[in-house]
C-alpha cells in the first residue's frame, strides 16, 4: 500500500501502516542525532521545556549540509539519512517521554521493536539519497540548537511528499530488517 | 620524450575531477544500477532502486554531490617514468581538495584519530590518501574514488591460514550478513586475497575501481550469486540485488600466509580519473 500523510500524525494514521508499505509525508519533520537525541534526555531528567514540540512529531535521522544564504536564511545543500543505529539505545526513554510518531532513518534500528508498539513506527529512507532529499525540503522554518554544530542541531524543516519512505517496523512489532537479516542468516548456514 | 604541466591548471583540473567524482557516478555503475532496477521484483526494493536513480538525475541536474556523506579523499596515480612536472604534485592534490572542499561544497570529513578534532578542509596526516604506482610511458593517470563512512566501516581484514583458501567465500558472506542494510546496499564487494597484511587491504580498494560491465568468473562470480542468494537486497529491506558486483585481486603471499580483506564499497561506487601529458 501507498500513503499520503501530512504531520503533525495521529495515531489513527500510524495505526493502519503495515511493514512494507511505501509513505510519502508532507508537513513538518526535525532532525535529531545523536547529540540532540541526548540533549532532549538531559533537559527531560531535569525537567526543562524543550525550544519545539515532540508531540505528534516525526523525527529524522539526518546531519544536513546547509548554506546561509545573503538575506541571513538557510537553505538545504543536501540532506540524506544517517545511519539510525547509532540511536537505538537513545529511542525508547526518547519515545516513552513524547508522543513521537514516526522516525524517519536509514539501516533500521535494534531493540526498539517494544518501545514503537502502539506508538510510532519507523520509516526507511534511502540512504545516500542526499539530493533527492534536498528537492523535497521546501523551507527551512527554524533551527535550535546550533551550539551543537551543524549536523548535530535540530533543524525544522517543510517538506512536500518526503519520500518513498518504507515502513521498516510497524505499530504491531513486525520488523523487515529483523527479518531480513534473520533469513540471511538462515541462507548463510545453509550454504556454509 | 617528455612532458610539462603547469601548477595551476594542474590543481584547477583535480578540483574538477573531484566535482565529477562527487555528482556523476561513472557509466558502469549507472548502468548497473538501471539494470537492477529492471530485475528487481520485490516493490521495496523497487522503489529505493528507483530514488537512487532519481537522486543521480538531480545530482546532476543541480551539480551537487550525490550523497551528503562526501568521503574521505583517495587518490590513485599512476606515473610514467618519462613524466616530468616542475612543482611537487602531491602539494598540489592537498591544494585542489582544499579548493574542491570550499567550492562544490564538500563535507569536511577529515579529524584527528584520537582527539577528533576536524581538519575543516578535508586534509590532515595522511590525507588525502595518495598511492602512487610508477608505470611505463609519459603520463600521468589520475583517480579520485572519495570513500563514504557507512560502506567503509564494514569493511574486514582477516589473516587466514594458509589451508583456508575453502572459507573466503564464507568470510565475505559472513560481511554482508553483519553489514545488513548499514552499508547503504546494492554493494559494490572488493575482494583482495593474498599479498601482506596491509597489501591485501589495498588490493581490496583497488578492486573497487575495476569496470562493472566486465564479466565476473570464477571465485568473483560464485562469491556474487551467493551474496544476492542471502536476500538482503536494497538498503536490507530484502530483494535479490545486495550486490552489483564482486571484484577479487590477488598478489603472491608468504606460504605460511593468507591475508583476506573485503573492502564494501556502497551504491555510489564514486570515481572519476583524468589524464596528463602522454603524445596527444
Amino acid at each position: 500500500m501507498e500513503y499520503h500523510l501530512k504531520t503533525p500524525l495521529k495515531k489513527e494514521d500510524i495505526e493502519k501502516l503495515n511493514a512494507g508499505d511505501i509513505v510519502y509525508l508532507s508537513g513538518e519533520i526535525l532532525t535529531a542525532r545523536d547529540e540532540a537525541h541526548a540533549r532532549i534526555l538531559e533537559m527531560g531528567e531535569k525537567k526543562e521545556e524543550l525550544p519545539f514540540s515532540l508531540e505528534g512529531a516525526v523525527i529524522y535521522h539526518c546531519g544536513p549540509l546547509m548554506q546561509k544564504t545573503e538575506n541571513g536564511s538557510w537553505k538545504v545543500v543536501s540532506a540524506g539519512p544517517t545511519t539510525s543505529g547509532r540511536m537505538s539505545k537513545m529511542t525508547p526513554p526518547l519515545l516513552k517521554a513524547h508522543q513521537i510518531r514516526a522516525i524517519i532513518g536509514k539501516g533500521g534500528m535494534k531493540d526498539v521493536v517494544d518501545a514503537l508498539k502502539n506508538r510510532s513506527v519507523y520509516l526507511a529512507y534511502t540512504g545516500g539519497c542526499a539530493a533527492l532529499a534536498a528537492e523535497l525540503i521546501k523551507e527551512v522554518k527554524a533551527v535550535h540548537w546550533l551550539d551543537l554544530g551543524m549536523p548535530e542541531a535540530v533543524w525544522v524543516l517543510r517538506v512536500e511528499e518526503f519520500g518513498p519512505l518504507i515502513v521498516g517496523i510497524d505499530t504491531k512489532g513486525k520488523d523487515i530488517f529483523a527479518e531480513v537479516r534473520e533469513k540471511a542468516q538462515k541462507q548463510l548456514e545453509k550454504q556454509r | 620524450m617528455s612532458t610539462k604541466i603547469n601548477r595551476e591548471s594542474f590543481i584547477r583540473s583535480i578540483a574538477d575531477l573531484l566535482r565529477k567524482a562527487e555528482i556523476e557516478l561513472p557509466d558502469d555503475v549507472v548502468n548497473a544500477l538501471r539494470k537492477a532496477e529492471a530485475a528487481e521484483k520485490n516493490q521495496v526494493a523497487k522503489s529505493q532502486l528507483q530514488a537512487i536513480l532519481k537522486n543521480l538525475e538531480i545530482a546532476k541536474k543541480y551539480r551537487v554531490p550525490m550523497c551528503q556523506d562526501t568521503g574521505i579523499m583517495i587518490f590513485f596515480a599512476e606515473i610514467g617514468s618519462e613524466f616530468q612536472s616542475s612543482f611537487d604534485l602531491e602539494a598540489a592534490i592537498r591544494e585542489a581538495v582544499v579548493l574542491a572542499t570550499a567550492e562544490i561544497p564538500l563535507r569536511p570529513n577529515a579529524v584527528d584519530p584520537l582527539t577528533r578534532k576536524n581538519s575543516g578542509n578535508n586534509l590532515g596526516v595522511g590525507i588525502p590518501d595518495i598511492h602512487w604506482k610508477i608505470v611505463p610511458g609519459n603520463r600521468l593517470k589520475i583517480t579520485a574514488a572519495p570513500k563514504g563512512a557507512g560502506s567503509e566501516n564494514m569493511s574486514v581484514l582477516r589473516m587466514f591460514n594458509p589451508t583456508e583458501t575453502g572459507s573466503i567465500k564464507n568470510f565475505v558472506l559472513e560481511t554482508v550478513v553483519n553489514a545488513g542494510g548499514m552499508p547503504c546496499p546494492p554493494l559494490t564487494i572488493g575482494v583482495g586475497i593474498g599479498g601482506s597484511f596491509d597489501a591485501a587491504a589495498r588490493l581490496a580498494k583497488e578492486a573497487l575501481l575495476e569496470p562493472l560491465d566486465v564479466p565476473m568468473e570464477g571465485l568473483e562470480r560464485e562469491i556474487f550469486e551467493a551474496v544476492n542468494a542471502l536476500g538482503i537486497g536494497c538498503m536490507g529491506l530484502g530483494g535479490s540485488t545486495t550486490a552489483l558486483a564482486v571484484r577479487v585481486k590477488t598478489a603472491h603471499c608468504h606460504t605460511a600466509s593468507l591475508p583476506v580483506a573485503v573492502n564494501i564499497q556502497c551504491w555510489a561506487n564514486r570515481h572519476a580519473s583524468v589524464v596528463f601529458g602522454g603524445d596527444e
